[in-house]
């Protein structure tokens, strides 16, 4: 079958089997492999991508699911020249060991800085009109990222210097 | 200078921009096949019948293997010679590959392996140490032991002893880029492997020796792997080999890598372990006499088995004078997954029985575990205490083998070219016995412990943690609080650095100097995240006096430097750091001298720094100063070689100087525990740890924290387990729980000892990779205390300690308590 996709704003066809997931489709077919497979199953959080602006397990989609829709992968978001905050952050702070997780934990993490700037709250949030970026905060959204060289230290203190530029 | 600076990773922008490459992206020909095996339900069995006619018909599937259509057994050990690529006909455990499939793409090739109909003669698996014992599994022909003095002499007139059993788990790797190998075939016959490994030397080895080529025929590339703990120290063998089958047979590029169960399913673990003890002790909590009995589950192949296990052994002690000792040790076989290497290689196992035991102690004398710890600690060099006085150490010695139990392969002089050379599994030579200078204590082995700073470093720990005022406040919030319980606890580690078959402390690096002034550096080490490359292009750096960005580093081949050991043991920086020094040394010697002789000074008196070179009045740029020694012809190219002096082991009488130093460290870790649901959290770390002269302080505190969590999750939440018809249940994501950031301690305060090492090592810098590991240990410690406030007996915690045990050994203190 096919689908359209607009891929870090470039549009794309792409023939594939029904059960292809959105993962292998940028990886393998649109050969985007920023994007990385740590599980295959929804638990590690190294294929985030967003999809239509909101962070998603792209092994957990379905292709045939998403005509239309748009996805931002790692490499829509800044270039060696060009980084986005939070990629700059990640170099600054070093928030990587093997690097393996760390497209995902940057695609989570940009997701994730708008969603409480957009008064999106979460379970650990004291105040439910106006969620901070606290460390508990930090901790609890982020879980969804796992780094098994636990660069997790670092990688906090990235998103924090990057929220910071950005406010 | 470019030495000891917090520098980032090395791939720092790629890694950001998602254009750093790991195996699975690197793009292949468009006729490359993708590999699956097809794998045994059963743990132990024989095959009956195997009929694989569906898997060849269907779609995408290029052809089948099985054992009988393999150019010879393909042998994947590290060892012992008794791992086949896939099945001859016998099972050893579930999950192990029994055929081979090549199809265009990886799902064709995986959904095609499912097709298989495979009919199985079930025998009764051997799972668990009872039955391993019963049925005398075991590797070797009996347990080892070793042993200093009169252990159970000591025991019995002790004025006081404990005895006790500790249970730990094992560890899956969970590397998160899981093992993967591609094979393109050459026109000539030759083959180019990349494989996500720590032994791209070792992967060289095995696929010539299964193809029936010699080494120079296999060259292997690894740029970087997303993560290794160990876990890919040999582990790759078999997708490497099942690639290099495929290429060889159909001319085409073949990649294969493992789904994350799969990679759970077939690959090893750590070695999980069960240690008895017995330990004879003063009123003020010296350990007189202490005998440890390790068991531990090795699995169905021997793999690194005996090296890990002698780890343990060489672990024991951790870091305390243990005057009467005697370990023995219980290589079982099994069937299950082959145990393999893991981050500290069998050291966190003996370093936690030794920490169990002091624990025990402390409680049974109703002391602070702080304090019995630093009594019984190795005495600082030169200057041993009191309770050593009485003479000299008494000597180590090794309870007789039969001669039956040596093996011919230890017998042996010439070493044979098929063996397994270039790995930890290999034979070892005797090696002679280490001078002991006088005033300093050994470990229970003979090697003298110099350079011993834990009584300094845990005072200055135990301070800036607040340790004992934390400690008191902690008792009174206990007793006020029924059911949340704190917990705190400081344990260190004293982790040998090296490994212990003496000649793999070796390496080798190549260096180029291009006449434009930049520095091609290539060494035997492997980049899995610890930040290798950058450390080592820091001394390249330093070697020359030029910026960092004028070095590039290339990926670990073993085209360019040849019969390298595993970037494992801690060793990596320390050898190829060393090799790429001497390399340096040699360009820098020769350009000097030419120079010097140009500008009419002595060469000592040539000086490279800040991208400059100086010559008596004269000064250029390093560049215009390589443009002028190709000029006149001299070679801006060297191999470097190091090889770690003063070390020598004799395994078989467990005696010797297997480590070249220690490295130390200590962390405090304070929890809370939920005893009506088990659940807990680590509240504050304060780690200190002894990285000698830091080469780069930013990359070894990430590896200290990293080492801390990785150990603290080993110990409290990640639990394998095994069905009763050996069926690894737990085998992704979902159901084996890894730290994730929310898991961190709260408050985590980490830093290094400002010190160096007292032995010459690049920089006076000390290996980092796998002491910080044991500091988790810390954490687990903490929850037993937090459960001693639960009752009066000793807790006797078993690891992991999920909520699930907590709340049992909550429910059986409480018994016991009334
Ligand atoms: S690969 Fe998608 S969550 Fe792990
Ligand atoms: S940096 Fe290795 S998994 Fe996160």
């Amino acid at each position: 079958m096919k689908t359209t996709l607009t891929v870090n704003g470039e549009a794309h066809e792409v023939t594939h089997d029904p059960r292809r997931s959105l993962l292998d489709t940028l990886r393998d077919d649109l050969r985007l492999t920023g994007t990385k497979k740590g599980c295959d199953h929804g638990q590690c959080g190294a294929c985030t991508v967003l999809l239509n602006g909101e962070r998603v397990n792209s092994c957990l989609c379905l292709t045939a699911m998403h005509d239309g829709d748009e996805v931002t992968t790692i490499e829509g978001i800044g270039s060696p020249e060009r980084l986005s905050a939070l990629q700059k952050a990640f170099v600054e702070k070093d928030g990587y060991q093997c690097g393996f997780c760390t497209p995902g934990q940057i695609m989570s993490a940009t997701a994730m800085l708008r969603e409480i700037s957009e008064g999106a709250p979460s379970y650990v949030s004291d105040d439910l009109e106006v969620p901070k970026l606290t460390d508990t905060e930090m901790a609890e959204r982020m879980s969804g990222n796992l780094c098994r060289c636990s660069a997790y230290p670092l990688i906090r203190e990235a998103i924090a210097m990057a929220s910071e530029v950005s406010q | 200078m470019t030495l000891r600076k917090p520098l980032p990773h090395d791939s720092a922008r790629q890694h950001v921009t998602g254009a750093a490459r790991y195996l699975d992206d690197i793009p292949l020909p468009a006729n490359a096949l993708h590999l699956a095996f097809g794998l045994s339900p059963i743990a132990r069995g024989r095959i009956a019948s195997l009929d694989l006619d569906a898997v060849r018909t269907a779609p995408g599937v290029v052809r089948v293997w099985t054992h009988a259509d393999l150019p010879s057994d393909c042998d994947c050990s590290p060892s012992a010679h008794d791992e086949p690529l896939l099945s001859d006909g016998t099972l050893h455990y579930q999950g192990q590959p029994v055929f081979l499939v090549a199809a265009t793409s990886h799902r064709a090739a995986r959904r095609a392996a499912l097709l298989a109909t495979l009919e199985t003669l079930a025998e009764t698996p051997i799972l668990t140490i009872e039955q391993a014992l019963d049925a005398d599994s075991r590797f070797e022909s009996g347990p080892v032991i070793w042993s200093r003095g009169d252990a159970a002499g000591a025991i019995a007139t002790a004025p006081r002893r404990v005895d006790g059993l500790l249970e730990m788990g094992g560890q899956e790797h969970f590397y998160l880029e899981g093992q993967a190998a591609a094979a393109l075939p050459q026109d000539d016959g030759t083959l180019h492997v990349h494989s996500s490994t720590q032994h791209p030397s070792e992967i060289q080895h095995k696929v010539a020796h299964a193809l029936h080529l010699a080494m120079h025929d296999v060259r292997v590339e690894t740029r970087r792997m997303g993560g290794g703990f160990g876990g890919k120290e040999s582990q790759g063998n078999a997708l490497a080999i099942a690639c290099a089958v495929v290429a060889q047979a159909t001319g085409r590029p073949a990649k294969m890598r493992y789904d994350r169960d799969d990679d759970f399913i077939i690959t090893g673990k750590r070695h999980d372990f069960r240690i008895r003890y017995k330990a004879g002790f003063d009123e003020d909590g010296h350990l007189l006499g202490i005998d440890f009995i390790h068991y531990t589950r090795c699995g169905w192949a021997q793999d690194l088995s005996l090296p890990v296990a002698d780890r343990a052994m060489l672990h024991a002690d951790n870091a305390y004078w243990l005057p009467n000792v005697r370990i023995e040790s219980h290589r079982l076989k099994t069937n299950t997954q082959s145990a393999t290497a893991y981050r500290g290689f069998g050291g966190p196992q003996g370093v936690l029985g030794i920490e169990r035991v002091v624990d025990h102690v402390a409680h049974v004398l109703n002391l602070d575990p702080l304090v019995v710890r630093q009594r019984n600690y190795y005495a600082p060099s030169g200057s041993v205490s009191e309770r050593t006085s009485g003479g000299a150490p008494a000597p180590c010695s090794a309870a007789p083998r039969t001669p039956g139990s040596i093996s011919e392969a230890e017998k042996q002089v010439v070493p044979d070219p098929e063996a397994e050379l270039t790995s930890r599994g290999g034979p070892q030579d005797a090696g002679a016995a280490p001078a002991v200078p006088a005033g300093v204590q050994t470990t229970p082995y003979g090697q003298p412990v110099e350079g011993f700073i834990l009584h300094e470093m845990t005072e200055r720990l135990a301070e800036r943690a607040e340790y004992h005022a934390r400690r008191a406040r902690i008792a009174e919030w206990n007793a006020a609080n029924p059911v949340l319980k704190r917990g705190i606890a400081l344990s260190p580690v004293k982790f040998g650095i090296s490994f212990t078959l003496t000649h793999l402390n070796q390496a080798g690096a190549l260096v180029h100097v291009y006449h434009d002034g930049s520095i091609l550096m290539n060494h035997g080490g492997t980049e899995m995240g610890q930040g290798l490359f950058q450390k080592v292009a820091q001394v390249a750096a330093h070697g020359f006096g030029v910026p960092l960005d004028a070095v590039r580093i290339t990926a670990t081949d073993t085209a360019k430097v040849p019969n390298t050991s595993a970037t494992a043991a801690s060793s990596g920086s320390d050898l190829n750091g060393a090799a790429v020094a001497n390399a340096c040394a040699a360009i820098r010697a020769r350009m000097a001298a030419h120079l010097a002789s140009v500008h009419g000074v002595e060469p000592d008196a040539v000086r490279f720094a800040d991208g400059r070179v100086i010559a008596g009045k004269t000064t250029m740029s390093f560049a215009e100063a390589a443009a002028l020694c190709y000029q006149a012809r001299i070679s801006l190219s060297a191999a470097g070689y190091y090889a770690t002096p003063e070390i020598s082991w004799d395994r078989m009488r467990g005696h010797g100087r297997p480590f070249y130093y220690f490295a130390h460290g200590a962390a405090v870790t304070e929890v809370v525990l939920d005893t009506l649901t088990g659940e807990n959290r680590i509240l504050r770390t304060d780690i200190l740890h002894d990285c000698g002269a830091s080469l780069n302080p930013a990359l070894d505190v990430g590896q200290i924290e990293g080492g801390y969590v990785q150990g603290a999750g080993w110990l409290t939440t990640e639990e394998l387990v095994w069905d009763d018809h050996g069926r690894l249940r737990t085998h992704a994501p979902s159901t084996y729980k890894i730290p994730a950031c929310s898991d961190r301690p709260d408050v985590f305060n980490v830093s290094l000892w400002d010190g160096e090492n007292h032995v010459p090592t690049v920089g006076r810098s000390k290996a980092v990779g796998e002491p910080p590991f044991m500091l988790g240990i810390s954490a687990f410690l903490a929850l037993s205390d937090a459960l001693a406030a639960c009752g009066d007996a000793y807790p006797s915690l078993d690891a992991p300690a999920t909520p699930e045990r907590l709340l049992a050994a909550f429910g059986s203190l409480r018994g016991t308590g009334g």
